[in-house]
């Protein structure tokens, strides 16, 4: 996965997009501590990749935070008129950390809904839709952040990764120059 | 033929059958041996997980959502006849247990090994369901896998307990961070949306597909 993140970087990098890796390969920072890196960063955009031993081969599918998986029909997007709580939040009020998610709300859904359409084009079969999970990870995001799941990977073969990267990167890049993201103001 | 040769065919005779009787009992051990997973499922399950059946309860429909045999990842109610219990807690027990046995492995959401080693109802509507960590140790990890187990129980608590508002799911007594290292375990999830727990994250509460009829 690392050697995917690097490969990502350079990519969107030769694309003139500032990356910063919340881990290296020695490390094993907890959830809350790559939180913190991002949320510190002005105007970032928040991508985690996974993998995953399950789902159809080569397809890829983007998440955005939603506390209930539950919350709106099987397999469909969120209720979007309502997005939680980021109507209550004004510019001064502090941010709970479990609930940081909802100061980028909208933007997350917005963010993983443009990777989702670029998914699709460079993985042919991926789902035409982001979905909405409590992924741990986007919890205590306090930016725009989603979660992208490449399906069926064996992680013994790196050379499935390998290849997924460079249309990877150019999905990652066309969404984030695509989004028009309100919380953010560089990226 | 003499007598001796005789003597010796029917000793042969004899040594083959009894042969082919021996042969026979060690294959029966040697498959029983080559399916150990499932012999300690079983195992582990009559240990930790007992029928909760009283004389009180009644037949009735429930709704559980298994995996969907048509489109896989995704999860589709099935319409199941069972004695079910008054008690909402001891109703929900019983729809949680044929949740963990499907009459098919092929719509089982949640790992063969787990249990559900408690159950609790609070006053308040809030539901506790603490698995066995057979949930965390055996789902492959993954956010749409992870995600298919926990919307499983959701949705079928949802369908068949009116009285649970929420659910903290809990793995052998503890509150995990995540369930496989993906979904987040650290909140309640909200199954109905009332006056008391109202919250926008649980507005866009619809109603699932229309269930399948599960034949006998």
């Amino acid at each position: 996965m690392f050697e995917l993140a690097l490969a990502i970087r350079a990519d969107l990098e030769r694309q003139g997009i500032r990356v910063v890796l919340s881990r290296q390969p020695a490390e094993n920072p907890s959830f809350d501590e790559r939180a913190a890196l991002a949320n510190a960063l002005r105007g970032a955009v928040f991508i985690s990749l996974h993998v995953a031993s399950t789902g159809r081969p080569r397809t890829a599918q983007a998440f955005y935070f939603r506390e209930s998986p539950i919350a709106g029909p099987p397999n469909s997007g969120p209720a979007l008129s309502n997005p939680p709580m980021e109507a209550q939040l004004t510019p001064e009020a502090l941010l709970r950390w479990d609930q940081a998610f909802a100061a980028a709300a909208r933007d997350s859904h917005t963010l993983a809904r443009l990777l989702q359409a670029q998914l699709r084009d460079a993985f042919p079969g991926s789902p035409a839709v982001p979905e909405g999970a409590p992924v741990r990870q986007l919890r205590s995001i306090a930016a725009p952040a989603a979660a992208i799941e490449l399906a069926s990977v064996a992680v013994a073969d790196r050379s499935i990764l390998q290849n997924m990267a460079p249309a990877l990167a150019a999905a990652i890049a066309r969404a984030v120059l695509a989004a028009p993201l309100t919380a953010s103001e560089a990226r | 033929m003499s007598r001796q040769v005789q003597i010796t065919l029917v000793i042969l005779v004899l040594g083959v059958v009894a042969g082919a009787v021996y042969l026979r009992g060690l294959h029966s051990q040697f498959l029983r041996l080559a399916s150990p997973a499932e012999t300690d499922a079983q195992a582990h399950r009559a240990v930790t997980q007992h029928p909760v059946a009283s004389p009180s309860d009644v037949k009735a429909r429930a709704r559980i959502f298994w995996a969907s045999s048509d489109k896989p990842g995704t999860l589709e109610p099935v319409e199941v006849e069972l004695p079910l219990s008054a008690s909402p807690a001891q109703r929900a027990r019983q729809i949680l247990d044929t949740l963990l046995n499907p009459p098919h492995p092929a719509l089982r959401t949640l790992p063969a090994d787990t249990a559900l080693l408690s159950f609790y109802l609070l006053a308040d509507g809030t539901a506790v369901a603490d698995f066995s960590d057979a949930v965390a140790r055996s789902t492959p990890s993954g956010i749409t896998s992870e995600r298919l187990v926990v919307e499983s129980v959701l949705r079928t608590l949802q369908a068949n307990v009116p009285a649970a508002l929420r659910l903290k799911i809990l793995i052998h007594g503890q509150e995990p961070e995540t369930l496989a290292g993906h979904l987040d375990l650290t909140g309640f999830f909200l199954l109905r949306v009332t006056d008391a727990n109202t919250a926008p994250a649980a507005a866009g509460l619809t109603p699932p597909r229309e269930p399948a009829k599960l034949s006998p």
